[in-house]
């Protein structure tokens, strides 16, 4: 280990108050008493009481939730399809086209994608609800999805999928009792990245919304407009822990099956040979 | 041993399990198997040897049905298999990696081929204990693949592969990844279960003394091409060229022009200061064509004196020794500048060796010592 000088201490401290400040400001604050957001009178809970018994926030949150569910479900099983035949598919016509296509969205601005979906869905003449959102969130998401599982397929030992057609399986059956359980983990990182990015999507949600079905962030956002409330310091303070806890356990579930593998696999080597 | 009697091949009413029929297989612009023509017999040991990229793999692939022939016809049992997917064939593969489902124990890795084909519970259970207990892994059917160690996995593999009862079996490079020790032995213990089994094995290998202890008979490759069919002892001891020659084992390789001397006797002048060389050989050479003889380093004997009774020799001297522990080479230089070796068993303790580097020695051999070859 390298000695911390004053100099990493210093570039350390910097970096993170600059990440972090505003979000610590934020959740500090949800604990004040007082009505102001910017007065501190002494810690209270009392904002995510008021918060529960308010009836327009429960609704948009059970909106995000169905929203949210939904979508990383359809993104993960779209995207995890796009990754296997753009990974094993071998070569096609165009190939480098479509695996470009399939990861364009990931830097497409998204009031572009947004006021895109809004055309289709007026031209279609699809009423805008939950529904669109939900196919707009599917749409975002699933690139992402893609981005994970194909990371992951890349350095799957493709003579385990021949084994298996090998010992009597159809190609689909490879898929289903070798494939996926082996990408599992991957494949469930990206569900919950899905998950998470369509839990604190506004700017999508806001052009494919229609007036019965508010997300979260859209009621903060305009909640905010009539000033910033504690209670909304509260909301903010659960989402961010739905979001982290969402992070860190796809990071987490992924660190801990090599790890567990490594050691087991020392263990094996060391004991028996 | 029952494999001094087995020998199909040279039955001919024999009838193959696997023929190859002038099978080319192309990736692309390369051939990766120029019209290739075999007959592989049931219960055989069947080793492929060759360099990487002669084509030995692609072979094995297209067995397995995870390639398809450009043309050509394969037979498995009579039956035309080109176009048949692996699922569907009686052939099982263990791969060079193993390819052990790392998410499924050593039991159920196993069982996996025989859920596939719809066995009862009592069967698949029976089968995976005899497959179990047939590699000696019964205590270890509860542990996961990366759980177990190299020389276990390799033994899983075997079993998996084993477990449906193919008509035929695949190997491909199933010892690489095992030191040199656990490989030997390993090796003893294919060749039982293969006995015992019954079952075909076609392995893939590139170590030639592998070929040679485990098969009945080895394909030499090249290039898309088999160059020698023959047993093992014939592929060492009459190769047909000078590349298997020099595959298999050491060699030393003399190239001199033919002059007949008798019936299947031939001189070989092969350099203006040395006598020509005498070989005998039942392939026919004519006057003055262009030989290369072959020979392995211990059928040439060293010694200090000019031998009386040898039909061929020439003097040099010791330019390196190689000590092998066993043995040792002996590299001699002769007059004309060649460098021979000759090989010696070392029956006698290192401090009495008589032959030193520097010393001047004679070698000799018999005219049945080497093989004339034309190419």
């Amino acid at each position: 280990m390298r000695r911390a000088s004053w100099f990493n201490i210093t570039s350390l401290t910097l970096g993170f108050a600059f990440l972090y400040l505003p979000m610590v400001l934020l959740v500090f604050y949800s604990f004040n008493s007082s009505k102001l957001v910017t007065v501190w009178a002494g810690f209270s809970t009392k904002w995510y009481g008021e918060l529960i018994r308010n009836e327009a926030f429960l609704d948009a949150a059970v909106v995000t939730l169905k929203v949210a569910v939904i979508s990383s479900t359809l993104a993960t099983i779209l995207g995890t399809m796009a990754a296997y035949v753009l990974v094993r598919g071998g070569k096609f016509m165009g190939r480098t086209l479509f695996s470009g296509m399939v990861y364009a969205p990931l830097v497409m601005p998204e009031v572009i994608t947004g006021l895109s979906l809004l055309l289709l869905f007026i031209g279609i003449g699809l009423d805008r609800g939950v529904l669109t959102i939900v196919l707009a969130h599917t749409t975002f998401s699933m690139c992402y999805v893609s981005v994970v599982v194909s990371s992951r397929l890349v350095t799957f030992d493709r003579s385990l999928e021949e084994a298996a057609l090998d010992l009597g399986c159809s190609p689909f059956d490879a898929f289903r009792l070798v494939t996926l359980p082996i990408i599992a983990p991957a494949v469930i990182s990206g569900w919950l990245l899905a998950f998470t990015l369509s839990l604190d999507d506004l700017v999508i949600a806001s052009f494919t919304t229609g007036p019965s079905s508010t997300t979260l962030p859209i009621k903060i956002w305009s909640a905010v407009r009539l000033g910033v409330s504690p209670e909304i310091n509260a909301l903010s303070t659960i989402m961010i822990g739905v979001v982290t806890v969402g992070v860190i356990a796809a990071s987490l579930i992924s660190k801990h099956r090599t790890v567990k593998a490594q050691h087991d696999l020392q263990a094996a080597e060391r004991g028996t040979s | 041993m029952s494999q001094t009697n087995f020998s199909p091949w040279d039955d001919p009413n024999g009838k193959p399990l696997i023929r190859f029929d002038n099978v080319t297989k192309k990736f692309g612009e390369f051939v990766a198997i120029d019209d290739l023509t075999l007959d592989i017999y049931e219960r055989e040991f069947f080793a492929l040897l060759g360099p990487s990229g002669c084509g030995k793999t692609t072979m094995m692939r297209m067995l397995a049905g995870f390639e398809d022939p450009t043309s050509g016809k394969m037979e498995l049992a009579g039956k035309n298999i080109a176009g048949i997917p692996p699922n569907k064939r009686a052939v099982n593969m263990m791969f060079q990696s193993y390819a052990l489902f790392p998410h499924l124990t050593v039991w159920d890795n196993i069982a996996f081929g025989l859920r596939r084909g719809g066995a009862s519970k009592q069967q698949i259970e029976k089968r995976v204990e005899e497959m179990l207990t047939l590699t000696r892994m019964t205590k270890f059917a509860r542990r996961k693949p990366h759980q177990i160690s190299g020389g276990q996995r390799q033994r899983v593999a075997l079993a998996r592969s084993l477990a449906k009862a193919p008509k035929l079996l695949l190997l491909d490079e199933p010892l690489g990844a095992l030191d040199k020790k656990l490989r030997q032995d390993t090796q003893f213990e294919l060749m039982d279960i293969q006995e015992s089994t019954g079952t075909t094995f076609v392995i893939v290998t590139h170590d030639q003394e592998e070929a040679m202890t485990v098969a009945s008979r080895v394909a030499v490759m090249d290039e898309g091409r088999i160059i020698q069919v023959a047993t093992p002892d014939r592929i060492y001891e009459a190769p047909n060229s000078v590349y298997v020659a020099d595959f298999i084992g050491d060699v030393n390789i003399i190239e001199g022009t033919v002059k007949p001397a008798g019936e299947d006797l031939y001189y070989i002048d092969w350099n203006p200061n040395q006598a020509p060389l005498l070989a005998a050989s039942e392939r026919p050479f004519s006057d003055g064509q262009t030989a290369h003889l072959a020979i392995r380093p211990e059928k040439i004997t060293i010694s200090a004196e000019q031998p009386v009774e040898a039909k061929n020799t020439a003097k040099g001297s010791v330019l390196d020794i190689a000590y092998l522990g066993n043995l040792s080479t002996y590299y001699v230089q002769l007059d004309g500048g060649q460098v021979v070796k000759a090989q010696t068993a070392n029956t006698r303790r290192l401090s009495r060796r008589s032959i030193t580097w520097e010393d001047k020695v004679w070698i000799s051999w018999s005219a049945t010592a080497g093989v004339l070859l034309d190419r």
